[in-house]
């Protein structure tokens, strides 16, 4: 649940980041926090292990200017990966506006990206939020290992496991390059945006 | 009140407590937010500048897991949430199932005393959000 001032006229919006361990959630934030250094508010908030895995979450809170004279003020989480995280990944999701899932376009990774997919499916039932009706974005990370060599699923794949229900916007991406990093961003939101208006007519 | 979004009038006579409550009190900085990180309101002495959106990101997170914990071993709920320091301490207290109330305050002011003003504090509060 966005959270709207009145007084201030200040809207926050909450996007998570989420998706299988080691599949780009962190890189995402991290190309966000270099490239738009004017409308970040503070500095980026990591909670890691010592081998720099997500623990908890990062958190980078992001100016997007005003829409309809409310300031928008964005507030970017990312999600712990690692499967035994469970119980505080679902944390970071409560009262999530909208969610770009960040899958790993590598091979090997696909049943993990199913797996991801499903679990957010049911964290989200949790708090009675259905995926179906949230606004979500698709992100196909690390396209750039493609030329490296490295086997890469085909966009048709990733799109029949991932999205042939869901039907949502989707981007191929490279966190690492930043290909399609700020698209991703965008899309997801003017989706939240859209669906925060919605809501308050 | 409809949660997720407060009036004007409401903000201001929320504002209008914490200031008379705690700021005058010496409390150095108080904060609502919710649980899902939010800010809701910030007040504070005039001297404090505490990045007032990570913190609450990180207060509602570091809510939420002792929460959790708390059912894992039984508890509803453990209800006093205190964190001490050298110099500040940071108090937390929950308004509803959707609202945090935290105090950041210095040695001047004593853990009891505090308390004794956040629970009035936060009975007033209740009280304006049943008025919707
Ligand atoms: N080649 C390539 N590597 C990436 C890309 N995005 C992330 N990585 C790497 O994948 C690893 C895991 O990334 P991280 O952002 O920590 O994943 P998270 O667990 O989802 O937060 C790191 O070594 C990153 O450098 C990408 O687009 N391309
Ligand atoms: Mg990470």
């Amino acid at each position: 649940m966005s959270f709207i001032n009145l007084k201030e006229k200040v809207v926050q919006v909450k996007i998570v980041y989420y998706g299988p361990g080691r599949g780009g959630k962190t890189t995402n934030l991290e190309f966000v926090n270099r490239t738009y250094r004017k409308q970040i508010l503070s500095e980026m908030v990591s909670l890691k292990t010592h081998g720099d895995r997500t623990l908890f979450f990062d958190f980078l809170p992001f100016d997007m200017g005003k829409i309809k004279g409310y300031d928008i003020k964005i507030q970017l989480y990312t999600v712990p990966g690692q499967v035994k995280y469970n119980a505080t990944r679902k944390l970071v999701l409560r009262g999530v506006d909208g969610i770009v899932f960040v899958a790993d376009a590598m091979e090997k990774q696909r049943e993990k990206n199913i797996r991801s997919l499903n679990q957010l499916h049911e964290n989200l039932q949790s708090y009675k939020e259905s995926i179906f009706n949230i606004p979500l974005v698709m992100q196909y990370n690390k396209v750039d290992l493609k030329e490296h060599g490295i086997p890469i699923l085909p966009l048709s794949v990733l799109q029949k496991d991932l999205n042939s229900r869901l039907k949502v916007p989707y981007l191929e991406a490279s966190a690492i390059t930043g290909y399609n990093v700020a698209a991703t961003l965008k899309k997801i939101i003017s989706s939240s945006v859209i669906s925060i208006q919605k809501k308050l007519l | 009140m409809n949660y997720g979004i407060v009036s004007q009038e409401q903000l201001e006579q929320i504002d209008v407590i914490l200031s008379d409550k705690l700021i005058k009190l010496g409390v150095d900085c108080v904060i609502i937010i919710d649980m899902a990180g939010n800010i809701i309101t910030a007040k504070d002495n005039g001297e404090s500048k505490y990045d007032v959106y990570s913190f609450a990101a990180l207060a509602a997170g570091n809510f939420a897991t002792v929460d959790a914990m708390a059912k894992l071993v039984g508890e509803q709920e453990f209800s006093l949430l205190f964190h001490k320091g050298q110099e500040s301490n940071i108090h937390f207290s929950k308004i509803d199932d959707e609202l945090l109330l935290i105090s950041m305050f210095g040695q001047d002011i004593s853990l009891g005393f505090l308390r004794l003003n956040v629970v009035d504090v936060v009975e007033k509060i209740r009280k304006i959000w049943e008025k919707e």
